[in-house]
């Protein structure tokens, strides 16, 4: 099938069993919005556009707990607006996707040119301490199975999961295969009885089985400071930090098998490129291209930003002299590399921004003059 | 017979002003959490119409239907 | 002892099956209007033959939003503002359920406006309670888009220079089908026209104009709950009388009544029907627990 990514990220929603979309008209995602629109009917799903983006998010939460798998889509300035609603995701523990196609920035910036400034937001934007997971893609087969990585990870670990996309990986088109077996993570009940069952209790996974409105559990979901019943404690120090570490402890507990990076080249390299989404395309070839002329150029991709793949990062440290990060904005997740392997290697940035992908010469002109 | 539970009464005056046949007055004393009870002052007036129930924000009134 | 049986004899209040009675008293003040309008809720749920397990309640923020919180069924307290949007995906998402939304002044229609008119205008079948008491509670006091203009608020030492929103005029002229205003003495007009709210198949609006003595009382010379529904006793006017009024003469008045009551097509039901017409399929429901859908 030859689509576009932000189509891919739509037939991946569908086939992790997504059931609902509400969002948000706004450039470069809305064919994300347009195409489910027109398949959820034929898969027993609905599509509600909504108001504004916060009012998305609001809409996709309710519908999650009425017992579907949902999403929303948007770009930085809707990604702005569903701040507030992400942190009650969270507090709530609440299974979501949200695909950010990133776009220029700030503000209103280049609604048709790619970045990858809200790479921070994505993992600061809402108030508070709280562990995102997000994927970014850097193909439009991964657009595909990220979003159905997406709705797996959201689901087992109750948390909202962002794809950050970008908009040349949204816009571009190429062949991707869809199988026709996903492995599908799916939601239990709890096996208790409405009266007995805490609906906030953590099970082994640091979360609970969430159950749907209208099974007779009666429960209640707050964005305040609960207890294991989900009442409101908001004046007790004790109820709210176990709450927040919990929610915290259940994404870095289970770092190392949310992460994900793709390793090319690194064993011998003198040099690791570090690089998320779209600028994987040209660090790619330019590692082919710096290897042909005998410098010793390795890849490391970063599927998972959040949570940061630090041991992954790490380990490129100790083998490569330099560590160059790749990306496109003034220097996001460098700070990320930094704080990890600041003692074990020099640590560079090779940023772009405008909208147009890194050219592979610019990279490798820049690498000659380490 | 109507009870008035001192557990959830805040004190608030509204059976008192709300019934129409005038059931209620207010105790002159403080109760140990510092609210001024409503007490039945007339009982026997009371027609059942359970709207004192019903503006009760504290559902703190029972109006039994049926009396020994 | 004659205590003795009238302690075994005691009944429960007739609310209190329907509450969280490990949650009780509520954090209301004396007086507040939020408790009486739980109770008209109830009340007219009864009447209108609805099954209390069936009832979703969403709130925002707000003193009303905290109601949702003491009853004994699935409840989302939401963010400020934003409870009928979730409300609207709860309902899309499962139709069977009767989804009440609890709401105030400052949240439904200062922050949470534009979700309210859109989904009066979708005809969405949400009921939903707006707790109308002119101010911001729970923050201290400060003026609200329905304090009357002269009013004073901690936010408006001066008094409210703006004209006040008339909620139930705006969501009639945003295409709410069922819409409605009483005040918090009303009991019995109210828990009927909940009653008609939630037998409605479309958006409905009971707006319920409630005191609160603490914060709005207390700066604007009438410092008691009985203070305060005196007021709403004197200050009242039927719709039909007052439509038959100047301008002038509703100053300072509150006019309550039916608003509307104009069944049309409803929302999550177009949508189904979208579902099964264009592409023939059965919207699904709770389809994340299915293993194959």
């Amino acid at each position: 099938m030859f689509i576009q990514g932000n189509e891919a990220c739509a037939r991946g929603a569908i086939k992790a069993g997504c059931r609902f979309f509400a969002g948000y008209p706004i450039t470069p995602s809305t064919e994300v919005a347009e195409e489910l629109a027109r398949i959820l009917p034929n898969y027993g799903g609905s599509f509600v556009q909504m108001e504004d983006e916060i009012a998305a998010l609001g809409a996709i939460i309710g519908a999650s707990w009425s017992g579907l798998k949902v999403m929303t889509s948007t770009s930085g300035p809707g990604f702005s607006l569903m701040q507030e609603n992400i942190g009650y995701g969270q507090i709530t523990e609440t299974p979501l996707v949200i695909i950010n196609v990133q776009r220029g920035s700030p503000s209103t910036g280049q609604p048709t040119m790619a970045a990858q400034g809200d790479m921070m937001q994505a993992r600061w934007g809402s108030h508070g301490d709280y562990e995102p997971i997000a994927l970014s893609p850097s193909s439009v087969q991964e657009c595909f199975d990220f979003t159905i990585k997406a709705f797996n990870l959201s689901e087992k670990y109750r948390v909202p999961v962002i794809i950050l996309t970008d908009e040349i990986i949204g816009h571009m088109r190429e062949k991707i295969t869809i199988p026709d077996e996903v492995k599908v993570t799916k939601r239990e009940m709890p096996q208790e009885k409405p009266e007995d069952f805490l609906p906030f209790k953590a099970d082994e996974n640091g979360t609970s089985p969430m159950v749907p409105f209208g099974e007779g559990y009666n429960i209640h979901v707050t964005g305040l400071t609960h207890d294991e019943r989900g009442y409101p404690d908001t004046s007790s120090p004790k109820a709210h930090s176990k709450l927040v570490k919990r929610l915290c402890n259940k994404v870095l507990n289970n770092r190392e098998s949310i992460v994900s990076v793709e390793e090319e080249f690194c064993d011998d390299a003198d040099i690791i490129l570090i690089s998320y989404g779209a600028p994987y395309r040209s660090v790619s070839a330019v590692v082919k291209k710096g290897r042909s002329e005998g410098i010793n150029l390795g890849s490391l991709k970063i599927n998972t930003p959040w949570p940061f793949p630090e041991s992954q990062v790490l380990k490129a440290a100790e083998k490569a002299k330099d560590l160059v990060v790749v990306e496109m904005n003034l220097g996001q997740m460098v700070h990320e590399v930094e704080s990890v392997a600041r003692d074990k290697a020099n640590i560079h940035l090779i940023s772009k921004i405008g909208g147009e992908l890194h050219k592979v010469e610019d990279i490798l002109s820049k690498i000659r003059e380490l | 017979m109507i009870i008035v539970n001192p557990d959830l009464c805040k004190g608030c005056d509204i059976c008192i002003e709300s019934c129409p046949r005038h059931v209620y007055a207010k105790s002159e004393k403080l109760n140990k959490k510092g609210v001024y009870l409503p007490y039945l002052d007339n009982e026997k007036k009371c027609r059942k119409c359970h709207l004192c129930e019903l503006l009760c924000p504290d559902q703190a009134i029972t109006v039994e239907e049926e009396d020994d | 002892m004659s205590n003795d049986k009238v302690t075994t004899q005691r009944s429960e209040n007739p609310f209190m099956k329907y509450l969280r009675k490990d949650r009780l008293p509520h954090i209301f003040c004396a007086g507040c209007g939020n408790g009486t309008a739980l109770n008209t809720f109830f009340r007219g749920m009864e009447a209108a033959k609805i099954d209390f397990d069936n009832i979703a309640m969403v709130s925002g923020i707000g003193c009303s939003s905290r109601i949702p919180g003491y009853v004994k069924c699935d409840s989302l307290h939401t963010a400020h503002g934003r409870a009928i949007s979730f409300a609207t995906g709860l309902k899309m998402g499962n139709p069977n359920l009767d989804v009440v939304v609890f709401t105030g002044d400052g949240d439904a229609a200062a922050i949470g406006g534009n979700h309210l008119i859109h989904a009066a205008r979708r005809n969405i079948n949400l009921t939903v309670i707006c707790i109308n008491n002119n101010i911001y509670g729970m923050t201290g006091g400060q003026i609200s888009p329905t304090s009357p203009k002269g009013s004073f608020g901690s936010t408006a030492p001066y008094g409210s220079i703006d004209k006040p929103f008339d909620l139930a005029e705006l969501v009639v002229a945003a295409g709410g089908s069922y819409v409605s205003r009483w005040t918090a003495i009303h009991g019995l007009q109210l828990a009927n026209s909940i009653k008609k709210a939630l037998n409605n198949n479309g958006f409905s609006f009971v707006e319920v104009v409630s005191q609160c003595p603490t914060y709005f009382g207390r700066r604007n010379k009438l410092r008691t709950p009985v203070e305060m529904i005196k007021a709403f006793k004197e200050n009242s006017i039927v719709k039909k009388k007052a439509d038959k009024m100047d301008q002038e003469e509703l100053i300072g008045k509150i006019i309550v009544g039916e608003f509307v009551n104009n069944p049309r097509p409803e929302f999550s039901e177009n949508i189904c029907k979208l579902s099964e017409e264009k592409c023939g399929k059965v919207q699904l429901v709770k389809s994340a627990y299915l293993n194959e859908f």
